[in-house]
């Protein structure tokens, strides 16, 4: 009984358009699953690695600049090397993609949360000065590179808050600023989603049973418009862990004590010359696969549901 | 037909344009393009003792007494000194010099520039403590009186600028900037010396630009041909050495060590060394009743002197050379270099061993056996590696149960809690210009020194630092120097690390003497064509 339900919601899964489509896009399979490697490896790290990079006691400077295992003078202990305190650049990378992809989902998750709710209020309330207000808002902001606003909110928050304290603070702090920086484009695509369906049938057959205006947001509009927003959101996810990696890389974002794949990159570039290519090459190839990969699934969700392209 | 025209117009402007590079040569400029990690916090001459301003002021201001690349004093705006009596000296001034705004240089700004440097917002005031009385003779001699005799008077007098009298009181700037409350005044940014070079324009933190003073006395003794100078800052060290490799500058004073090879490798480039007047250490707070940052309340754990030896034998200085230095450091058991009067071989090559258990035990003694928890405060754009030097010490002691949480900032940040007094454990360098150990006494040692961060010092010691500024006898006052260092490397106020070595990487096309100050002088380079 319980097979056959079972098998019965297999067939309908593997019958589905969309896993169709995932099944006959070896681009997609493959990005997937380097997509979750590097998520497997990220979170699992303290699981597949004995390093612990960022306790400094565990560092030794004897260790220091040595090379990747396949070259001259590399150590089979240090796989892909170390960098100039002894830390394993595997580690750390591991370590600092999981500070860049947590930096990412959140961040993207706080857009959502913020343009999601003031999309589909402007796109309901079309014309009204509330979609007036909150649109003109989104398109002032949408003027100002989402990379300038982060460090506008970093400096601001830099300044006022004591040394120690922004330290402790620099992830939440950096999810906050790139989150607040991005919330426009999900207000747009949502709000034009709701302009479409208030206009549709059960929208006036709600508002002919008097349901309140907030119920038929909730129940009934916000279902009809979320897939394509969350759709854009993960290409959203890509886009996020490159501003982070940026501001990062710039050192305004997490401090070298906790750092991101942007932070190792920062680190790594001044060896570049002295020949050390390893402590920048990694994580910078890490960072190009993975925003790479989330890209590509990104691409595939949006081809995928796309309703003029079936 | 119209069209046509403004076709050839068009074509017209851009052949001209094209044509403006080849037309540069002719007016033969030569432009010293000059990078360095940071840049001056101030341009006022006596506000801050700090390497970087000297380095900036020192081309367009001149002292009474100047040194030659080789260290050795040489007449400055003074022609001629005499030692009248061992508290009187005389200065005959050079005569027909005047500022760059044309007021004539006499006694009445030497005089003007000696109290400015005296002033409480001077941080210059410990090369000129002895100081007690001017005289002008007439318009072209001075006497100095001093309230002992000061047998190194003449090697203080070369870190003070002569400023016009008349300038300053117009710009309302007869005191000096308070640099410890980030006071902002007309000296901070315009400059009115006597120099080789004029301030043409300065955006701090950007660029600076100096070009060549016509009219400067110097000209025809010291033949230099550089007519303009542009510094421009560069703080990450990989596009300091991007900038030099690519021709964009001709003179780096701090290309990171790590890339000297590198530097080496080009065919345009040379590399200038010599061994540095600057030492590295660490600095605890040793009176402070309880730390600003640290996991210990109620008392102070710095007090104790093993918990400084337990530091001591944590820190692996050989590692820090190999690794972080790539062997182009001297480690150091004492704060002052060899050529200094006052250092001991003995001592400097003796530090206390690297000693992992020793310092564990050590702590224990202390009635730490877990250890503690503290805050580094450390520069990152100030000395060489300074920041890597700091996360190397906060893993080896952590290897100790020190947990230590690191402070990098930029040195703007940085020195005001040196001389504000209010770090608990950093990190600092320092060089002594006056070639005399009574100037790390004045500056580190004595108990109102104004970097003594520290906070170290007795009464005893004091007195002998007070003592030495007026003793002639050679002898008696070697011996005082040396009883005060005794003092001082078994108390381990500061944790030695090691001499930094200076390398001036440039183009191959440059000739500019290297100073073992770190200060390059504009006025002695020139360009071969």
């Amino acid at each position: 009984m319980q097979t056959a339900k079972l098998s019965k919601w297999w067939a309908g899964f593997y019958d589905h358009d969309v896993t169709w489509s995932f099944l006959h896009s070896p681009l997609t399979m493959l990005a997937s699953l380097v997509t979750l490697l590097l998520v497997g490896a990220a979170f699992g790290a303290p699981y597949l690695t004995s390093y612990t990079p960022f306790e400094p006691g565990s560092l030794s400077l004897m260790d220091a600049f040595l090379p990747p295992a396949w070259e001259a003078g590399g150590s089979a202990a240090h796989f892909l090397g170390t960098d100039g305190q002894g830390r394993d650049v595997l580690a750390a990378i591991m370590y600092g993609t999981q500070i860049s992809l947590i930096v990412g989902l959140f961040s993207v998750l706080l857009s959502v949360a913020i343009g999601i709710p003031l999309g589909i209020i402007a796109g309901y309330a079309t014309g009204s000065w509330i979609d007036t207000l909150i649109m003109r808002v989104a398109d002032i902001q949408l003027t100002i590179p989402p990379i300038l606003i982060a460090l506008m909110i970093d400096g601001v928050v830099r300044t006022s808050m004591s040394n120690e304290l922004h330290e402790e603070m620099a992830i939440p702090v950096l999810i906050f600023s790139i989150g607040i920086a991005s919330w426009p484009q999900y207000a747009r695509i949502t709000r034009s989603g709701a302009m479409v369906e208030r206009r549709k049938d059960y929208i006036a057959a709600a508002k002919l049973i008097q349901t309140p205006a907030w119920l038929i947001l909730l129940r009934h509009i916000f279902p009809n418009v979320v897939g394509p927003t969350l759709i854009v959101a993960t290409i959203g996810v890509a886009v996020a862990i490159i501003i982070e990696a940026t501001l990062s890389f710039l050192g305004v974002g997490v401090p070298p004590t906790n750092p991101s794949l942007g932070t190792l990159i920062r680190i790594g570039n001044n060896f570049l010359f002295s020949g050390e290519w390893w402590i920048t090459f990694f994580p910078a190839f890490t960072l190009v696969i993975l925003v790479l990969s989330v890209n590509l699934i990104g691409d595939w969700l949006r081809d995928t549901f796309n309703p003029k392209l079936r | 037909m119209l069209k046509l025209t403004r076709k050839l117009a068009v074509a017209g402007f851009v052949l001209g344009a094209a044509a403006a590079p080849f037309a540069a040569p002719v007016q033969a400029e030569n432009v010293l393009r000059y990078t360095s990690v940071s840049d001056a916090s101030t341009l006022d001459p006596h506000a801050l003792n700090a390497l970087v301003t000297l380095m900036i002021d020192i081309q367009m201001y001149d002292a009474l007494v100047m040194r030659d690349p080789g260290m050795v004093k040489i007449p400055g705006l003074a022609v001629s000194w005499e030692n009248l009596d061992p508290n009187t000296w005389e200065f005959k001034l050079r005569e027909g010099v005047t500022f760059h705004n044309g007021n004539p240089f006499n006694a009445d700004d030497v005089i003007f520039s000696i109290k400015r440097a005296q002033a409480d917002t001077s941080q210059m005031q410990g090369y000129v403590n002895t100081i007690t009385e001017i005289r002008k003779i007439d318009d072209y001699t001075v006497q100095f009186v001093t309230d002992k005799p000061n047998p190194i008077l003449l090697d203080q007098l070369v870190n003070i600028f002569m400023m016009d009298a008349e300038w300053a009181k117009e710009h309302g700037v007869e005191a000096p900037q308070n640099f410890k409350d980030s006071q902002e005044t007309y000296a901070v940014r315009h400059t009115n010396g006597t120099g080789a070079f004029k301030l043409e324009s300065r955006e701090p933190d950007v660029k600076t630009v100096l070009v060549r003073n016509e009219n400067w006395w110097g000209n025809e003794e010291y033949k230099h041909n550089i007519d303009k100078v542009v510094w421009t800052p560069i703080t990450n060290d990989a596009t300091r050495v991007a900038a030099l490799l690519s021709g964009e500058v001709d003179l780096v004073t701090d290309p990171p060590i790590q890339d000297l090879n590198r530097i080496l490798g080009s065919s345009n480039l040379k590399v200038e060394q010599t061994a540095q007047m600057r030492t590295i250490f660490f600095g605890f707070d040793v009176k402070a009743d309880e730390l600003r940052h640290s996991s210990v309340k109620g008392k102070n754990p710095f007090k104790d002197v093993k918990v400084r030896q337990a530091f001591y034998h944590a820190i692996d200085v050989e590692a820090i050379k190999r690794a972080i230095m790539r062997g182009m450091s001297v480690p150091a058991g004492m704060i002052i270099e060899p050529p200094i009067n006052g250092y001991k071989a003995e001592w400097d090559e003796n530090r206390l061993p690297f000693d992992p258990e020793k310092a564990k035990a050590l702590l224990a003694e202390a009635g730490y056996p877990e250890g503690f928890s503290v805050q580094l405060d450390c520069p990152n754009n100030r000395y060489q590696n300074d920041e890597a030097i700091c996360q190397a010490a906060v893993s080896m002691l952590a290897k100790i149960g020190v947990e230590v949480r690191l402070n990098a900032q930029p040195k703007t940040q940085f020195f005001p809690l040196i001389t504000g007094k209010t770090t608990d454990f950093f990190l600092l360098g320092w060089g002594v210009p006056t070639m005399d150990s009574g100037f790390a006494f004045d500056y580190l040692v004595h108990s109102e020194a104004s970097w003594n961060a520290a906070h170290y010092g007795t009464p005893e010691l004091d007195a002998k630092i007070e003592a030495i500024r007026g003793i002639v006898d050679v002898e008696e006052r070697n011996r005082i120097i040396e009883e005060i260092w005794t003092q001082v490397q078994a108390d381990i106020p500061y944790l030695p690390l090691h001499h930094q070595m200076i390398f001036w990487a440039m183009s191959k096309n440059l000739n500019i003497p290297i100073e073992p100050n770190d200060m390059p002088r504009f006025y002695w380079a020139s360009f071969s064509n």
